[in-house]
């Protein structure tokens, strides 16, 4: 494969889709149940058993300020690894796996989606659709994760 | 450079630095030729590893270190107190090398020639050329005791021959001992075996990796020999060498030595051979046979053991099973997965000498810079404890002792005043008791000063005046761990780090043990740490709160008790329960946890009565589910730092259950 193509998980929240970068994804889940964790920030939903491994599992619904979902057969758990911290995130639907050239892949503008900019990677290009790319380091950053657990 | 070494010689190193340091303590006060001898072999051992490895700092400074104790060896210069602060300074300087190249994989330039320099004034003699070379010690030397050496002589007297022979078991062989046996008589069929190492006893008992050595008399040739043993099977290897008179080492007592005419040449000799035999071995204190084990293969060792026990739960939980044989079956399963448990928690488990060993140095440097006289006493280093906690606890220790030296023993003058000894004393005690290891730091100082304390507590605004009359004395002592209190009048070097002990008091928490402290006035302070033998699995009591599970740890648990509505009592506006004579406040665990509120209509409440120090706590719960052995995972870095939560377990069904932090609840 060229240098410059990269892949992406393409999932869906909402009417939108958004694309995480194949190399942070470890595995991709149905919905489980899920242990609540009381006293954590609102957007973490609980904790899940993975194969004998605790994971912290959070509503990407909920750490985007949008409208809760109903659970359904498409709901999906997309487990991510970021610098040694593995984080399940609740998604609507995940739906295949895209290639991107470098050059399809354009900066942010500031208003793009529901999403505050800070956490993306930029914007793909995609057959006429746009994929909003993730930027889980920063979505997962510790920082972050304090300053919100003390709203 | 190969990482596999890098890892092996730091690890080694390390060994060594702290032998060095041990004995040069050891020689302050107790200046043999035992001790020399065993700073000598770390340091030279020590250069000989740098120098393989191309270390070139450090070979210099351990040369040079050993040039110096090569003349204390041979008595051409007396040991005193500047030598031996030299020759600290310089072990100082080694660790930190040996920092450097942890940190970045090689030496970084660093300022040895200062401490050369200072060697080398110590090192008046300058006889730089008597340094024995390890390259010239070719020969093979023979280690024996007095006794062997007369029956090994005698026998050379008369014609016999005396052969070291080194055999090898296969990689692959299971009954070592019976292996040995083989080669044993087949040997003695040959003549007498004189000597074995290890020790008879140990092989028998298949203490020994696979690889012995035995001294055999005989007539026989080299060849006879090799033959006879090639019949055995699983011998890897056999090496036969020749025992020559004049190689023979005697390793003497005491009481013989001084009888020695020409002791110095003879022990000269004893200790390069010595040197030579222990090479890569152990100091003449430990002789167990070792196998060195990544920590990480360990963990996942004691993964997989949780795992097992995870499965068994579920087995146990599968309850329309009343088949005999399946009872029986799982009932063998528990057996055998607990030893299993037991045996890896056993491997992963270290005496606590590795953290104590760095005391005296730590306690000698401490008093100089004090000018106080302190003394340091350690018991039950041999006490083991889970290797991680050993890698945790030596900081809050080392914090303690610092904190008794400092805080707790007081000036010689005014001890003198107070009648005491001149000579401060730290003990520092380590024992199990139950599933629990304690460890206790204390002094015979002057005890904690309760009025001090307070108004040291107002002044910082912990407490207010007006509270202050109704503490009890052990509420004032726990004022000290409160973060924001540190009593010290004066940043020293030794205080003033800018932490307290509140920082001991989150650590050894955080290793789910507890910390209380317990003094008289004038007659000193002890510092008593309780720690979980081990981290990975312990017993829990399950219970129900609105509809979640929760484990709470076994080990805080005083009793449960059901309570009716009536026996409940405010006081200033907290729930209350009297029991046995003791106001037990209550905490209702669904309204902490924020949990679904079960029918308010019940009669009775059910309390788990938990105990943190003197404290008893009773958590309301909704309902007891039973006791159960559970795994403790981490919730991982993402959410480490939630509060009351220490963690969370699989149940047998596969569901994850929260584990309670009593301590915070409290």
């Amino acid at each position: 494969m060229a240098d410059n193509i990269r892949q992406f998980v393409e999932f869906k929240i909402g009417d939108e889709e958004y694309g995480i970068d194949i190399l942070q994804v470890k595995t991709i889940e149905r919905m489980m149940p899920i242990t609540r964790v009381p006293k954590a920030p609102k957007f973490v939903e609980g904790v899940i058993n993975l194969r004998g491994e605790i994971v912290p599992v959070i509503d990407l619904r909920k750490r985007f300020d949008l409208p809760p979902a109903e659970t359904t057969d498409n709901t999906r758990i997309i487990i991510v690894s970021v610098d040694e911290i593995t984080v399940g995130m609740i998604v609507d639907s995940a739906t295949e796996v895209v290639q991107l050239a470098q050059e399809d892949i354009e900066p942010a503008p500031p208003i793009t989606s529901s999403i505050d900019s800070d956490y993306l990677d930029g914007v793909g290009k995609l057959e006429g659709k746009l994929l909003i790319l993730l930027n889980v380091t920063k979505l997962l950053k510790p920082q972050e994760i304090e300053e919100l657990a003390q709203i | 450079m190969n990482n596999q070494y890098l890892d092996v010689f730091l690890e080694e190193a390390r060994e060594h630095i702290e032998n060095l340091n041990q004995y040069l303590l050891e020689l302050e006060k107790n200046p043999t030729q035992e001790v020399v001898d065993e700073i000598f072999r770390s340091a030279h051992t020590l250069k000989g590893m740098s120098g393989t490895m191309g270390f070139t700092q450090l070979s210099e400074l351990t040369h040079e270190m050993e040039n110096l104790l090569q003349e204390i060896r041979s008595k051409k210069i007396s040991v005193d107190e500047r030598i031996i602060d030299s020759l600290l300074n310089c072990v100082d300087v080694l660790e930190g090398l040996i920092n450097d190249i942890e940190e970045h994989g090689q030496e970084q330039q660093r300022d040895i020639y200062t401490v050369i320099q200072m060697l080398k004034g110590q090192n008046d003699f300058g006889l730089n050329e008597t340094k024995v070379s390890a390259e010239n010690e070719k020969k093979d030397a023979f280690n024996f005791n007095e006794y062997e050496d007369r029956v090994v002589r005698k026998a050379l007297g008369e014609g016999l021959k005396i052969w070291k022979i080194n055999v090898t078991l296969a990689d692959e062989c299971l009954l070592k001992s019976a292996r040995a046996f083989l080669v044993f008589k087949t040997l003695e069929g040959f003549g007498d075996i004189i000597k074995t190492e290890p020790s008879v006893e140990d092989i028998e008992d298949e203490k020994f990796e696979n690889h012995f050595t035995l001294y055999l008399i005989t007539s026989r040739d080299k060849k006879a020999i090799l033959d006879s043993l090639t019949s055995i099977s699983e011998l890897k290897t056999v090496d036969i060498r020749n025992v020559e008179e004049d190689s023979i080492v005697v390793e003497k007592t005491d009481s013989v030595k001084a009888a020695d005419e020409n002791g110095t040449n003879e022990s000269a000799k004893s200790f390069l051979t010595t040197e030579k035999t222990s090479k890569g071995t152990h100091t003449f204190k430990k002789t167990t046979k070792t196998l060195r084990v990544d920590i990480e293969r360990l963990d996942t060792l004691m993964n997989l053991v949780s795992e097992l026990i995870i499965i068994k739960t579920r087995l146990e939980d599968i309850k329309d099973s009343d088949h005999q044989a399946y009872r029986e079956t799982v009932e063998y399963l528990e057996r055998i997965t607990s030893n299993l448990h037991d045996a890896v928690m056993k491997a992963r488990m270290v005496p606590i000498e590795n953290v104590f060993n760095r005391f005296p140095r730590v306690v000698h440097d401490l008093s100089r810079e004090m000018s106080k006289k302190i003394d340091l006493v350690i018991e039950g280093a041999e006490t083991e404890l889970d290797r991680t906690v050993i890698d945790e606890i030596g900081d809050p220790l080392i914090h303690l002792i610092r904190n008794a030296a400092d805080h707790g023993i007081e000036d010689p003058q005014e001890r003198i005043t107070k009648g005491k000894p001149e000579q401060g004393t730290i003990n520092l005690k380590a024992y199990q008791d139950g599933n629990n290891v304690i460890i206790e730091v204390s002094d015979d100082g002057k005890g904690i000063d309760l009025n001090g304390v307070l108004k040291r507590a107002i002044d910082v605004g912990l407490i207010k005046e007006e509270q202050s009359k109704n503490l009890k004395e052990y509420e004032i002592t726990s004022l000290l761990f409160e973060p924001g209190f540190s009593t010290a009048k004066k940043i020293t070097d030794v205080s003033g780090r800018g932490v307290g002990l509140d920082v001991v008091k989150t650590k050894i928490e955080s290793l789910g043990g507890t910390i209380e402290i317990d003094f008289v006035k004038d007659k000193g302070t002890t510092f008593q740490i309780r720690l979980p033998l081990t981290l990975a699995i312990i017993q829990a009591l399950m219970v129900l709160v609105g509809d979640e599970k929760y484990a709470i740890p076994l080990s805080s648990i005083k009793e449960t008790v059901t309570v009716t509505k009536e026996q409940i009592k405010t006081v200033q506006k907290r729930e209350v329960i009297l029991l046995r004579g003791n106001v037990i406040p209550i905490v209702r665990l669904n309204e902490v946890l924020e949990t679904k509120k079960l029918d308010d209509s019940q009669e009775d409440l059910t309390l788990v009565i938990v105990k943190k120090g003197e404290k008893n706590v009773g958590l309301a719960v909704d309902d007891l589910i039973g006791q159960q052995e559970i795994v403790i995972k981490s919730l991982g870095s993402f959410l480490k730092d939630i509060k009351f939560i220490a963690g969370a377990t699989i149940l047998g069904n596969g569901e994850v259950a929260l584990i309670l932090d009593i301590n915070k609840l409290i």
